[in-house]
Order: C-alpha cells, then structure tokens, then sequence
C-alpha cells in the first residue's frame, strides 16, 4: 500500500486536489496498485468532493483526518495527524508533493519516526535491493540517482516534475473518517492568524508571468509589466537582480530560492536568464523572452524572442491588446 | 538571547555545473564557495536580533576544514561565535547531520545555555533536503516552521509569518524555538573591511561529534538533458507585436 | 545572424579590446573581407576586457608603451568613450619619491602634463585620504577612465557598417588549420568552429588568456600565463555617492603597496597586485557555461586580499572601515615572460598572428599597429621590437619559463624597476663554453634574453685603484652597475683584454640564390669578395631600421650573419620568412655551434701573434677582412674587427674548442696582464667613446640609416627591402641627426653627483622645452654610459638640425632635475680616436 498525503483546494466545481497531489497519487499509481489517500479535513473542506477527485487520479480510498485542532494548518499538528494514520494504515511507501506544506508535513513524520525522507523526486522504482530514486538537486539544475533503504519509504514528489494523469473509468475513492488523537503541544506551531498580501494573482499559480530583470532598470519600469499582466490575468515576477536592487519586494522572486513558477506563458523581459532564475521558471510551459541581446541565455531557453528594448515593446503590446 | 544560526558551504556554480570524473560529485575545484541565500538571511537575523535584544549570536555549520570560510564570513558580518563540526569531507545524509548538529547544539547549550533561537535556511543550495532543521527542532523537542520570511521577538515568544501565494500565515510560537528561513526575510549585509580583518582574527571553535547514516546513498549525478529549444524570433522591437499577439491568442491566455 | 562564411581575408578569433580594436583597424586600412568570432556572447564574450577597471595611467618609462598608450588614450577619446579624473600615484617612502620624480622625468619626455603633490596637496584632490601615510605624491590630470567594452562595440559596428566585417559571437574555435609550405614555414589556411570551418589567408589570436591554446591548435607558441589580479568593490560610500557620477575623484595609486582605489560610481573598486603571484592553466580556466561569473572572473581569495586590505584601510580609514565588501573577484588577466605584449606574426606558422597580453590602456594603438603591420609588413605607429612575439627564442617559450619570469616581475606591476634591472629567475639557460673560467674570475652575469654574458669580472677590482676609478655617489645611478667596468675599459685601452661575445647569433646562408637573398635582404652591398665583411643596417619596408648587423662572407656561395642576442631571434624570423620559395637558399643557425673571443687593445697583435699561423700584419690581415685559420692548432675564423676602437679581431671556433682556446689565449697573454672584461666596456664604454648605434637604442624603425649617420655615399644597384624610402630619404635634409652629448656638470641640487641611467631621458633647450622633430620625434637620452678615455660622461639622442651642431649647450633631465649637456659630434665621427687610427692598427 501506498499512503499520499494530499493538499486540497477549492476549484471551480467544488473542492478538489491540489495539482501537485495529482502528480504525486499519478507517480504512486506507477508503483502500486493499493493507492490512499490521506487528507486533514479542516471544518471548511467538503471531502466527498475530494474523494471524487482523489478517485479521479487513482486512490482507492481517502482518509480524512479530524481533531479540533486541525482546522488551521499547522506542521506538528498535520504532522501528528498523518503519522498517527500511517501507523494505523502501515503502507510501505508515504508520498507527498514537494510543495511547502507537503514537503514540511513528511519531514515532521519523517523526523518522528527517525525514518529518512527522501525529497523531491522524479522518478521512482523498487527491487530486490531496495529503491532506486531520482531526485533533483539544485532547485533541478542537477538529478540525484539514490538508492534507499528503509523500513518505511518516505519521498515528496517534485512539482511538475510528473504530468498528473487521470485514471480510465474513474469511480470516487471511498472515504474513511477519522478522529486522530493529538498531544496539545502540537497546538504551538498552528497558524495563529492569516493576513491577505495580494488581491490580485498568485505567482505560484499564475497561468501568466511577466518577469522582469535587470533590463527594466527601476522599480517605476516595472509599471508596464504590471499593465500587461493585469491585461493578461497573470502575475508580475523578477529575477534576483530586480530584488536586490529593492525594484521588488522579495515574494515576487521567481527561482531557486524564490518562487517556482509553472505558467501556460513566461514572458521575460529583460532577464539574461541565470541557472538559479530558470531554476524557478523551468516549469513554464512556454516562454517569451524579449530582450535586446539576442544571445542571452533566457533567448536561448524561449520558444519565441522579440528582440529589441522591453521599454518600447511592452507598451506597445499593452496598447495593442487594449486596441483590441 | 543567544541566537545560532546553522549553515552549509556550497559551491557557486554557473549555468553548468561541472561533476568529478565519478560522477558522484560536483567538481567544486575551480569553484567558489557560499552559503545558500536562505542561510545567508538566517546570519543576517541572528545579528540583527542580537542587535535589538542584546545576547550573543553563533553560526555552526556541519561541513570539511575549508567551511571555515563561510564561518569566517558570518563573523565578518558581525556574527560572535563560529563553530565548525568537522567532517569526513563527504556530504553527510540529512539524518546524520540533523544528529550532528543535535549533538553539538547540545555541547554549546551545556557549555553557554540554550539557544533562543536557532535558525535553519529553508533548504540548502545543493542538496534541497528540505528536513535537517526540522529534524533537529524535533529531536530537541522545540516548535518549528519552514519558509519563514518575517521574525519578530516578543519576550518568551517569536511571531513568525511565511507567505502562500496571496496570504501570509502568522505564528506564534514559544521560546525556544526553531525556524526554517527564506531569503526574504532580510537584505543581508555585506561584510565591512574592517569586519573582514576582525573575522580574520577570530577563533573557530571545533566540535566533534557524528551521527548514524541514513538510509539514502547517493549513486551518482547527472546533468539534465540540454532541452534543445528552436527559438523563433517574432521580430525586433514593437513591429513583433502583432505576432505576439497571435501566439497569446494560440495560448487561449489572450482572448 | 548571416550564415557562416565559407571564406574569407582574415578570421579574427577574440572580440575583447584588441580584436575589435583590430577589425575596426584593419577596416580603416582597407581590409574588405573579415570575420570576427568569440566563443563568448556580445559584447562581453567573458575575457579579460569584461572585468578590466578601464583606467589609464598614460606615463610609462618606456617609448613604445607610452606611444601606444598615448595613442589609445587619443583613439578612446574620438570614440567618445573616455573621461579624465585624473590621477596620483602616491608615496609613502622616500625610494618610492624618487622613482615619483623620474616619472616626472618621463611625463616630460613623452609631453604629458604631471606635476609633484605634497601630501596635503594631494588631500585637496582627493579627500578621503590619510595624509599622514604619505610623503607626497605624483599627479596627471589626463589619467582616465574609459569604457573599453563600449569602445570594441563602436569598432566592430564601424567596420561592420562598412561593410567589411561579420562577427559571430558564441562560436567556439574547435582548430586551426596549417598546411606545408615548400622551403618555408607551414601556412595558416582555415578556422574550425562549432558553426563550421572558414579559410582564410590571416588568422589573428586575440584571445587574450585563452591565446596559448588557439595557438597551440596551429602547432605555434603564444608564451603567456593567465594570473590573477584581486579586485574588490567596497562601498557604499557617501562621499562618492554625493558625486552622482561614474568618477569624480583622481585615482589613486598606492604604489608602495602595489594598490590602487579608484572610484566606481558610489563605491571604490579597490585592486591589488600585492598578492602572491597566483597563475591557471589556459585549460584550467572554467566555460563561459561553467563559470559563475564570466570565465575570468574567477573565485576571489579572501586570504589573498586580507594584508592589502589593511594597507588600504590604512590610506583611507575614514570611507573604507565600513564599507562594505560587495563584489570581489580573482581576475584573469595575460602575463608574460619579460612583460611586454605578444605581437605580430607567430614564429612558427606563417600568416598566424598573435595580438595577445595587451591591457586596456594600449588597445586601440596595439589594434592600429597590427593592422599597419599586416597591411604594410611593419608597423608604422612604434617600432616593434619590445612587443614582436618574435622577440622570444625557443628557450623562452616554455611554460617553466614563462611561469618562473610571471612569478618574478607579477609584483612588479608597481614596482621600481630599474633600467637595467637583471632577473633572478631560471637564470644559467644559455652559457658559452668559457663559462667556468668566467666564474673562476668573479663574473657578474647579465641576462640576454637567456644568454649569460659577464657584465664585468670582480676578479678586476684591483684595475680600479690603478685606474683610480670612483664610484658613483648615489645608489640608483651605480645599481646594476661597477666601477670596476670603467676600469676594465682603461685596461683595454692600454693593454689588451678578452671579450665573450659568444651570445652573438650566427646564421649560415647559402646556396645558388644566396647573393640575391643577400642583396634583397641588406643595404650595403654584400657581394664582395670571399673574406670580406660587411657592416649593413637591415631596413624595415618603410625604410627605418629592422636591424643592423654584420655580414660575412665565408665562401662564393656562403654567408654568415652576425647579429646581437637581444635582437637574434627577430632577425631569424625576418630571415626565414624572406627566403626564396624555390628552395635556392638554405639558412642555418650555427649559434651553437660557435663560441667566439674578442681580443682588443694596443698589446692584441702581440698576444694573438704568439698562438696564431696567420700573417697578423695590417697588410696581411687588413682591417674588416676575415681568415680561416688555427691557433695552436685550434681551427678558428678570426676578423679583425672591432666595436670597442683598440684593434684586434673576433676570433671564433667551435663549441668543442672553446675552453681551450680560451685557456690558450690566456697563457699567452699572461705576460701582457691580458684581462677578461664584461659586456659593460663592450656594449656602453667602448662602444659610445666610439659613437657606434645600437639596435633598439639608438636604431628604429621611426629613423633612417640618414638620420642615424650610417648612410653610405653611394647606393647599390640591387633591388633591397625598404630601397625606396631609402632613396628618398636620402634626397631630403634629415629633420633629426643621432648625435653624441657631453654631461658638462653631474651636481643635482642636493651637491650629490649623479648619472643618468640612460632611460629616455629628454633632452630638453636651455629654456627648459622639449624638442621635437619636424616628424613630432622627440629627442631622448637612448644611450646613456661613461667615455673614461675621453674624460666625460656621454648620451645619445637625436636632435633637429638646428640643436645638432657641434658645441650647442642644451640640457638632460634626470630625476626631475635639469643638468648641461653639450652636443660634443653631431654625427658618428667617435670621440675616441676619430680617425680610427687604434682601430685599425
């Protein structure tokens, strides 16, 4: 058996798998028919609908998760929660998408249980040795060939990393409800308020970015991409350049240690396009770059280039959608 | 308060990474050397706590005899104590450092008292294990969170918040206690002259200790496949615009 | 981006400084057909030039750098892409004064505006520094600040709109191809990339670091070595952010610290090269993929810097304590072996060019004289012969050499380096057999570009009190110097001494074309009969100097060129180069073959007469005549010749036999006090009492044989190298004679005695101006020494008709201080012995 621990969202139609999750039951689909689901039903989630959804991608079951103090995140008390399930499951593989919570969660049950955790994968199989992993390093500039053995497999899956595909004939996995038990301690790490930061896009998710780097030049340069993002219902991200010289605020960062972002479109605008930028941008599924310098490596990584001055191209493609 | 912020020395490497002959390492040879931007952040708070609440701040770091000179540049930004756990010059398994830094954090605590705070960068550069800090909080038994971007003391608490997209979740969690942090969370400072000539006269503080390997054993590196991509120029300058238009069009992301 | 070419005039492999300022030239020049690639991206392709600081000091000791920078200087500001904070290279030890002061020497002899500043004076300019560490300082308004990326742009895009270049950038060489050429060197013939494989007729390496592995693809040598010169950004500093510009403040050069700071808009780029010499291998140095900055900004190396960063602290405390460390890198940067750039044709591969190890501050003129040298066969802007990649022999090009001497001169860069400063390293390469003997007698060696040649002997001290020979008063003037040569000299003159001019090289022409090569090749008429010698300047195409030398002729179809070691192996080069494709002419180096004695003085016919077969006797054995024959049985080729004005001959044998001739020549001289004496009586004493010209002193390819007295009366009929502009330099009145000065008071402003070095000092009018030629010549000490038989202490320099008349006062500058001169011959009549009657015996 293989227990994924899944993150949900509300989507059009009700709540449903965060992307990620879907990766991750797709990748354990590959190796094991026996697939569950594991979720924390917080209050708010209606997870029927999840079991629909969790049914879609492969699980034969999903475990939900109640105690009073799950109903805001927290990393000990999700984690105590999944640990408690996984020991009264005992499957031999727990998954989780790389993503904060899910890589954050395994860790915790990893660290409890004093069993390795092996992050980010890629690709997965077992033999008579063990298992043999790829995983990526350096935010993916690199892939890791491990082996591992343990007495219980812990991986997180990387986002994107795995196309999330849906099963043929689907039916709802079957939900399982449980009251868990949790130590009060674990009430010390729970979210104790939620602030909202942005109205508009969240970068993670964006379908569209407009990046922006060190060819805009100022913070105001930025105000056109800000315009064509608005225009084009995306969110505006930076290279490092752009942060370090307090163009932008940090969380708009798009790389390695900023945001990964996996648009429908990237258009980078003035970024040469260094490894720990395309670190966070490799998952875009097209890129446009627009740059002067038609040899810059964001060029070279485009599916189209404009080449020419950002400052004369991106207004005039913000007046020529606002024409249409 | 007594802050300790733990870090890792990785290489910097270009848009290629070079590997050993073996392929089980990053050739690091022609390379230099850092600390990840996260743990730069995570120096950087340590400092500027002990700035604003008085104590002593301390760097550690788990890694070969040359990690001293990213301990030397923590204590160039104003950092007060160094401590190297010396390795073998393998890169140990996230398990047997966690036990490492458990066992030294526990030396230094018997030796000057507990540490307030100690800080974690939120992954590595290299290996992006994503769990020795959490590791470590729970085998000391102290709260902890991931991907911290703002920290703030207040007596026996830290409010902490890390953002998720659009929000940012607030915590509040009691001291002692452990957070792994963003880069973000500060602007580092770069280290003075002077403060380079002070590090330079500081004394490295060793601590020997080791833990059990894991149970993951590296095979070998690779580098992923150059994605040949055939970039078609739409043109140059604004006369492009009609032809972007049409690919955002194709895209259905412009309707 | 156009197709890559199939063909084409000359590929062009580097777009850092030199290559672009080399396309932008050669396209000026009237080259149609270029190609230009980097494997690096526009328009920083990742070289040296990317990380360069851009400032340009224009005084330099020497005429040819100083002419190049000055030039380049000239060019960056046509650009538009310079400006001129101006600069202060500061002292903090009165050593360090003094060289400040000869710098003012040569600021005015190349006519650059510098005056000397007074700690507090330089603090006026430049605030922020500690007057106290300082005892004053040397300051040129027109040092600047240039932006050198800026500038290969503007000279690729100039030849580029013409219509004459393509550039591919991102296209790696993968090899350079040679073919055999018959009877000659093998030919470059096409460049293989990653975007394909081009022919040419040219290739040119400008590779800068990476230059020794193009070459190598080629099968040529480009001696250098990639070092690291340590650069940090600290900032930010409010004084300098105030400025709201890219450089407001001179830059400072903390010379005794080997440092420099240098304003980079709001904060201070400071550079060293105090550091231990720290060198990669081309190989080593990572790809423009690998790297994480650009493949010569390399990982800086804090231990590296940490002893500069106190001396830097310690001149501007108050800006630089908390400024912050935020950009610090070990640059790349080309060293080698003797310092000097690396152009001009490779030795090895004709049509092969290097244009390597050149800095910012000499691109643009490096760039214009390697387009006027591929263009015109020789370069019209300087002459050459401290930047020829020729300059080098074989023994000078290996990697232990080239990293020994980059080792030694690196934290020279501002150093104090005397005009006759010796090396220390991978010394012994070249020595004659008489070695031993010369050791026995306490020899003080001299390096000639790796030959060993005894300056003077210590085994000569007790001439001195018999001469009664003082020394020089002040250090500087007596370094690398001896009281002991002058009265070497004096015992020459009045007994008889014996001279190792074994580092002489000797080539051996011959063959049924040889009289025609001959002739082509040299000025004065070489076709005379067996046993003759001919002294002859070898002319550059524009009709200045390339060499002069001696001519031998051995048998009918036989020719030995004697020509000196500093200068030996671009004369080969220019030998080999020129030989007749059908094979008529062979040419062999006999170098090593031959080791060879001068014996001189009033006692020589006596002492060679003992040991010797051959009748001696003027009649005989005529002046510049040549003989085969044995002393004491050891076959020798004696010619009675002589460049020190006492008679006696050359007298040369075979390597195997020269200890024994050696020994022979002794014994039986015994009995005339016979002396071995240094290169010191022959190449400064002797030669200047005589008024003979040196190559690369007094001979250039900026003068004719006119202007430097060695024209003869008649001109040969025969076709040769540079006749035309001979000719017509010959029907002008020259504008500048070569004459020799007397010093007419050596006593500065402090009473103390002093001597100039002979390192282009100007020679300047009573009212203290500089002179300059109707050519824009401009008239400097080029040989400098003591006449002890004349009494007086001489210089050479050329000077406009007008000063070159016999008994002109004029005056020397030495040291910032100004000394009378009198102009003793305008001419090459010698002052010693002027109608040669010692001479020829």
């Amino acid at each position: 058996m293989i227990v994924v621990f899944v993150e949900t969202t509300a989507g059009d139609d009700g709540d449903v798998l965060a992307g990620p999750s879907r990766q991750a039951l797709t990748l354990a689909r590959s190796l094991d028919d026996d697939v569950v689901a594991v979720a924390v039903d917080d209050g708010e989630v209606d997870l029927d609908e999840v079991a629909e959804d969790a049914g879609r991608y492969g699980a034969v079951q999903l475990h939900g998760a109640w105690h009073d103090l799950l109903d805001r995140y927290g990393p000990e008390s999700w984690a105590a929660a999944l640990d408690g399930l996984v020991e009264e499951l005992a499957p031999g593989v727990v998954l989780a998408a790389g993503t904060e919570r899910g890589g954050e969660v395994l860790a915790h049950v990893a660290a409890r249980r004093d069993l390795p955790l092996v992050a980010n994968v890629t690709h997965a199989e077992a033999d008579d040795a063990g298992w043999r992993l790829q995983r990526v390093r350096w935010g993916g500039s690199l892939f890791e060939h491990t082996r591992l053995e343990a007495e219980r497999v812990l991986l997180t899956v990387q986002p994107h990393a795995v196309d999330a595909v849906e099963v043929v004939d689907p039916a709802a996995a079957e939900l399982v409800e449980h009251d868990v038990e949790l130590d009060d301690v674990v009430a010390r790490t729970r979210v104790v308020e939620e602030v909202v930061t942005s109205t508009g896009v969240s970068l993670a998710t964006a379908p569209v970015v407009v990046g922006g780097g060190r060819g805009v030049g100022s913070a105001e340069g930025f105000a056109d991409l800000e315009r064509l993002a608005g225009l084009l219902g995306g969110a505006v991200g930076c290279s490092r350049v752009a942060t370090n010289n307090g163009w932008r605020p940090h969380r708009d960062q798009v790389g390695q240690t900023g945001t990964a972002i996996a648009p429908t479109i990237y258009i980078a605008c003035g970024i040469s396009g260094a490894i720990q930028h395309w670190a966070g941008a490799k998952s875009a599924k097209h890129v446009l770059a627009i740059n002067t310098d038609a040899e810059a490596n964001m060029v070279a990584r485009a599916d189209w280039a404009v080449v020419g001055d950002l400052h004369q191209v991106v207004p005039a493609l913000v007046a020529a959608i606002e024409a249409r | 308060m007594r802050v300790l912020a733990c870090i890792k020395r990785v290489p910097i490497p270009g848009a290629k990474i070079p590997l050993t002959d073996d392929g089980t390492a990053v050739d690091d040879e022609r390379l230099g050397h850092t600390v990840s931007p996260h743990e730069e952040c995570a120096v950087e708070e340590a400092v500027r706590l002990v700035e604003a609440h008085g104590g002593t701040s301390t760097v550690l770091t788990v890694g070969p005899p040359d990690a001293e000179e990213q301990l030397r540049a923590a204590v160039s930004t104003g950092v007060d104590q160094a401590v190297l756990v010396p390795t073998d010059g393998a890169d140990w398994d996230p398990q047997r450092t966690a036990a490492a830094v458990v066992a030294a954090i526990g030396e230094l605590e018997q030796a000057d008292g507990p540490f307030d705070l100690v800080l974690f960068g939120n992954e590595s550069a290299d290996a992006g294990g994503f769990q020795v800090g959490i590791r470590v909080a729970v085998a000391l038994g102290r709260p902890m969170v991931q991907g911290i971007k703002e920290v703030e003391v207040d007596g026996d608490t830290v409010r902490v918040s890390r953002p998720t997209g659009t929000t940012s979740e607030v915590y509040e969690l009691p001291l002692p206690a452990c957070l792994g942090v963003r880069e973000g969370l500060n602007l580092p400072r770069y280290p003075t002259m002077r403060g380079r000539l002070v590090s330079r006269k500081a004394t490295i503080a060793e601590v020997t200790v080791d833990g059990p390997a894991g149970g993951q054993s590296l095979v070998a590196l690779e580098s992923p496949p150059e994605q040949e991509v055939e970039t078609e120029v739409l043109g140059s300058g604004p006369e492009a615009i009609e032809r972007v238009i049409s690919v955002l069009e194709d895209l259905k992301v412009l309707t | 981006m156009s197709d890559f070419p199939a063909r084409t005039d000359v590929v062009v492999i580097g777009a850092g400084i030199v290559g672009n300022c080399l396309v932008g030239h050669l396209s000026r020049l009237g080259w149609t057909d270029i190609v230009q690639v980097d494997k690096g991206p526009l328009p920083n392709p990742g070289g040296s030039t990317g990380h360069a600081s851009n400032f340009i000091f224009p005084v330099d000791h020497g005429k040819e750098i100083a002419t190049l920078t000055l030039e380049s200087q000239r060019q960056y500001e046509e650009l538009g892409v310079q400006v001129s904070p101006g600069g202060i290279e500061v002292a903090r030890t009165e050593e360090r004064m003094e060289e400040l002061r000869r710098r003012m020497t040569s600021a005015k002899a190349w006519g650059v505006e510098a005056e000397l500043l007074t700690p507090a004076q330089v603090k006026e300019l430049v605030p922020y520094i500690e007057e106290d560490v300082i005892l004053g300082g040397f300051h040129s308004p027109t040092t600047s600040v240039v932006d050198s990326l800026r500038a290969g742009t503007l000279l690729r895009d100039e030849a580029r709109d013409a219509g004459h270049l393509q550039v591919f950038p991102n296209t790696e060489v993968l090899d350079v191809e040679t073919e055999p050429v018959d009877h000659g060197l093998p030919r470059v013939t096409a460049v293989v990339t990653d975007r394909g494989r081009i022919e040419a007729d040219h290739v040119v390496v400008a590779c800068g670091v990476w230059s020794p592995r193009i070459a190598e693809m080629a099968g040529a040598t480009i001696p250098l070595t990639p070092a690291v010169h340590q650069m940090a950004d600290v900032g930010p500093i409010e004084i300098l952010q105030e400025t709201g510009t890219e450089i407001a403040f001179p830059i400072v050069r903390d010379m005794d610290t080997f440092m420099y700071e240098r304003q980079a808009a709001g904060s201070m780029e400071v550079g060293s090269y105090a550091h231990r010499p720290i060198f990669h291998h081309p190989d080593e140095i990572p790809s423009n993929d690998e790297a994480a900055l650009t493949p010569t900004e390399m990982p800086f190396t804090m231990e590296d810097f940490d002893d500069q960063l106190e001396d830097a602290l310690e001149l501007m405390p108050s800006i630089l304590e908390t400024a912050e460390i935020r950009y610090a890198i070990n640059g790349l940067l080309s060293l080698t072996p003797d310092g000097g750039p690396l152009l001009g044709e490779t030795v090895e591969v004709a049509n092969l060019w290097s244009a390597a190890a050149v800095w910012i501050k000499e691109g643009p003129g490096v760039g214009q004289l390697l387009a006027e040298w591929m263009t015109h066969g020789h370069p019209h802007l300087a002459d050459p012969h401290g930047t020829d990649i020729a300059r080098f022999y074989d023994h000078e090009r290996s990697e232990r050499h080239v990293l020994e001497r980059c080792a030694e001169h690196f934290n020279k860069t501002y150093g104090i380096v005397h005009p006759r400063e010796q090396w220390a390293t991978d010394r012994d390469m070249n020595v004659s057999p008489f070695h031993p003997r010369e050791v026995d007698h306490g020899a003080v060696f001299f390096d000639a570009r790796g030959w060993e040649r005894p300056q003077w002997y210590e085994g000569n001290a007790d001439l001195v009190d018999r001469h009664h020979v003082e020394d020089r008063e002040v250090e500087w003037d007596r370094r690398w110097w001896s009281p002991i040569i002058n009265a070497e000299h004096l015992h020459l003159r009045e007994k008889v001494a014996m001279v190792d001019l074994t580092a002489f090289q000797q080539f051996d022409v011959s063959g049924p074309g040889v009289v025609d090569y001959v002739e082509t090749m040299f000025v004065n008429k070489c076709d005379q009969p067996v046993g003759s010698s001919i002294y002859t300047p070898v002319l550059a195409p524009n009709g200045g100097f390339r060499s002069d030398l001696t001519v031998l002729r051995l048998a009918d179809d036989t020719f030995r060129i004697i020509t000196g070691a500093f200068d030996g192996a671009r004369d080969a080069h220019w030998f080999r180069k020129h030989l007749p494709r059908d094979g008529s002419v062979t040419f062999t180096d006999v170098t090593s073959a031959t080791c060879t004695i001068g014996v001189w003085g009033p006692d020589a016919p006596a002492l060679v007469g003992k040991v010797c077969e051959a009748d001696l006797s003027a009649e005989a054995f005529p002046y510049a005549s040549v003989q085969q024959t044995r002393i004491e049985g050891i076959p020798v080729t004696m010619f009675r010749i002589s460049y020190v004005g006492d008679t006696g001959w050359e007298i040369t044998t075979a390597t195997e036999h020269g200890l024994r001739l050696w020994d022979t020549l002794a014994a039986a001289g015994e009995e005339f006090d016979v002396r071995p004496v240094g290169i010191g009586v022959y190449g400064t004493t002797g030669r200047l009492e005589k008024g003979y010209r040196l190559m690369g002193a007094e001979l250039e390819s900026e003068y004719t044989p006119v202007e430097a007295g060695l024209a003869r009366r008649k001109v040969k009929a025969h076709d040769f190298i540079g006749k035309e502009p001979y000719l017509a330099a010959r029907e002008e009145d020259p504008v500048a004679i070569l004459c020799t000065l007397t010093m007419d008071d050596h006593v500065d402003a402090q009473g103390r005695t002093r001597y100039p070095t002979g390192g282009s000092e100007p020679i300047l009018t009573l009212d203290g101006d500089r002179i300059v030629d109707a050519r824009g010549r401009v008239s400097i000490v080029t040989s400098a020494g003591s006449g002890p038989s004349v009494g007086a202490y001489l210089l050479m320099a050329y000077l406009p008709p007008e000063h070159a008349v016999n008994g002109t006062k004029l005056q020397v500058m030495y040291m910032n201080e100004l000394f009378p001169v009198t102009v003793a011959e305008a001419g090459s009549t010698p002052l010693f012995d002027p109608d040669n009657t010692r001479l020829k015996g």
